[in-house]
C-alpha cells in the first residue's frame, strides 16, 4: 500500500508540467515518436484564435483542425520544414511562434550580437587604448575637466 | 567646455534611449489610430488557393450554384467572397451591409462549419445577398484560404488575384476606406 502511494507520488512529481489541449485520445498518433514530433511542431505554431497559445495548448476548434493537419502530414512522411511552410503559406509568417529570419526580422535576430559586439568594441577601446591616446592634445584637455 | 570624445560617448546611450522612445511612441500612437495592429495576420495575397469544390447550399430560392476554384478564377468581374455561419452573431449585423453592396458587387458566400438546413434558414430570415453559396462543412476549404474565424471577407479581382482579406465583420468605415477604393477601377 505504502509502496503504491509513493510510486504514484513519484510518477506525478516526475511527469512534465506542460499541458496539452488534446481533448480526444483518438487525435494522438499511434507511433509515439511521430506523436512527439507532432507536438514539437504544434508548439511552434500559433493558435490564431487565442494568439499567445500554441495550437498544442489551445482548445479552439481551429487549433484542433490544425493539429489534425500536422498529424496527417507527418503520417504522409512530410518534414517539419514542409509543414511549417504549408502553414505560413496560408496564414502568413505570424503563425510561427519563433519568427523566421528574413529582411524584416534581421534586426530583431541580430540585435543581441550587434549590442554585444559594439559593447565589447567600446570597452576594449576604453580600457586598453586609453593610455596610448592620453598623449594627444585632445585628451590632455579631457584630463583637466 | 570643449566637446570631447567623452562627451560624445556619454551622449550615445542617451540618443539610443531617445530613439527607442520615439519608436515606441510611434508604435503606440499608430495602434491608437488603428493604423498598426500587432495581432493582425498579414498574408501576402496572391492567387486563389486550391480548395475542394463546395456543393451548393440546398433550400435557397432560385438555382444557386456552389463554388469551385475554376469558377472563381474565370470571372471577369471582382468578387467578394464572404465566409459566414448561422451560429455567428457578427454575421447577422454584417448581412444588411452585404445586401447594400449586392447591387454593385458580386457576392459569393461560404457557409463555414454549418448544417445546411440552419444555414439556409439563416439566409431566409436575414436576407440573401449571395449570387452563389457553397458549403464548407468541415472547414477544410477555409484553412486553404487562411480563414481564422467567421465572418471574414476576401476580394478577388478578375484572373483570380486575391487583393484584400478582411478578418472581421465589415463595417461602414471598412467598406468606404478599404473596400471601395480597391473597386474603383471596376465600378
Amino acid at each position: 500500500m505504502r509502496f503504491s502511494h509513493s510510486f504514484f507520488l513519484t510518477v506525478l512529481l516526475l511527469s512534465p508540467a506542460t499541458s496539452y489541449a488534446v481533448d480526444d485520445p483518438k487525435e494522438l498518433l499511434p507511433n509515439p515518436q511521430q506523436e512527439q514530433e507532432a507536438e514539437q511542431i504544434g508548439q511552434q505554431l500559433r493558435c490564431l484564435v487565442c494568439q499567445n497559445e500554441s495550437i498544442e495548448e489551445s482548445s479552439a476548434p481551429l487549433a484542433r483542425d490544425l493539429r489534425k493537419i500536422v498529424r496527417q502530414q507527418l503520417t504522409q512522411g512530410r518534414q517539419k520544414s514542409d509543414i511549417l511552410a504549408w502553414m505560413s503559406h496560408r496564414y502568413g509568417n505570424f503563425i510561427q511562434l519563433k519568427p523566421v529570419f528574413n529582411g524584416e526580422t534581421a534586426l530583431l535576430w541580430l540585435m543581441p550580437f550587434l549590442a554585444l559586439g559594439s559593447a565589447c568594441a567600446l570597452s576594449y577601446r576604453l580600457w586598453f587604448k586609453r593610455p596610448m591616446q592620453a598623449r594627444s592634445p585632445q585628451d590632455t584637455a579631457l584630463k583637466k575637466d | 567646455m570643449t566637446l570631447t570624445r567623452r562627451h560624445i560617448l556619454a551622449a550615445l546611450p542617451l540618443t539610443g534611449a531617445a530613439a527607442l522612445g520615439l519608436g515606441f511612441q510611434h508604435i503606440l500612437s499608430s495602434m491608437r489610430t488603428g493604423q498598426f495592429d500587432p495581432r493582425a495576420i498579414r498574408t501576402s495575397g496572391g492567387t486563389v488557393p486550391q480548395f475542394p469544390p463546395l456543393s451548393p447550399l440546398p433550400g435557397l430560392q432560385g438555382a444557386i450554384e456552389g463554388i469551385e476554384c475554376t469558377s472563381l478564377t474565370q470571372q471577369n468581374k471582382p468578387i467578394l467572397l464572404n465566409f459566414w455561419a448561422s451560429w455567428c452573431i457578427p454575421c447577422v449585423t454584417e448581412l444588411p451591409l452585404l445586401s447594400a453592396l449586392a447591387p454593385s458587387l458580386t457576392l459569393w458566400g461560404i457557409a463555414y462549419k454549418d448544417r445546411p438546413e440552419r444555414a439556409s434558414a439563416f439566409l431566409a430570415r436575414n436576407g440573401q445577398p449571395f449570387e452563389r453559396v457553397g458549403q464548407d462543412k468541415d472547414g477544410s476549404a477555409a484553412i486553404e484560404w487562411g480563414i481564422t474565424g467567421v465572418p471574414e471577407s476576401i476580394l478577388i479581382l478578375p484572373g483570380g488575384h486575391v487583393v484584400w482579406h478582411h478578418r472581421a465583420a465589415l463595417t461602414h468605415e471598412v467598406i468606404t476606406h478599404d473596400l471601395l477604393p480597391l473597386l474603383r477601377p471596376f465600378l
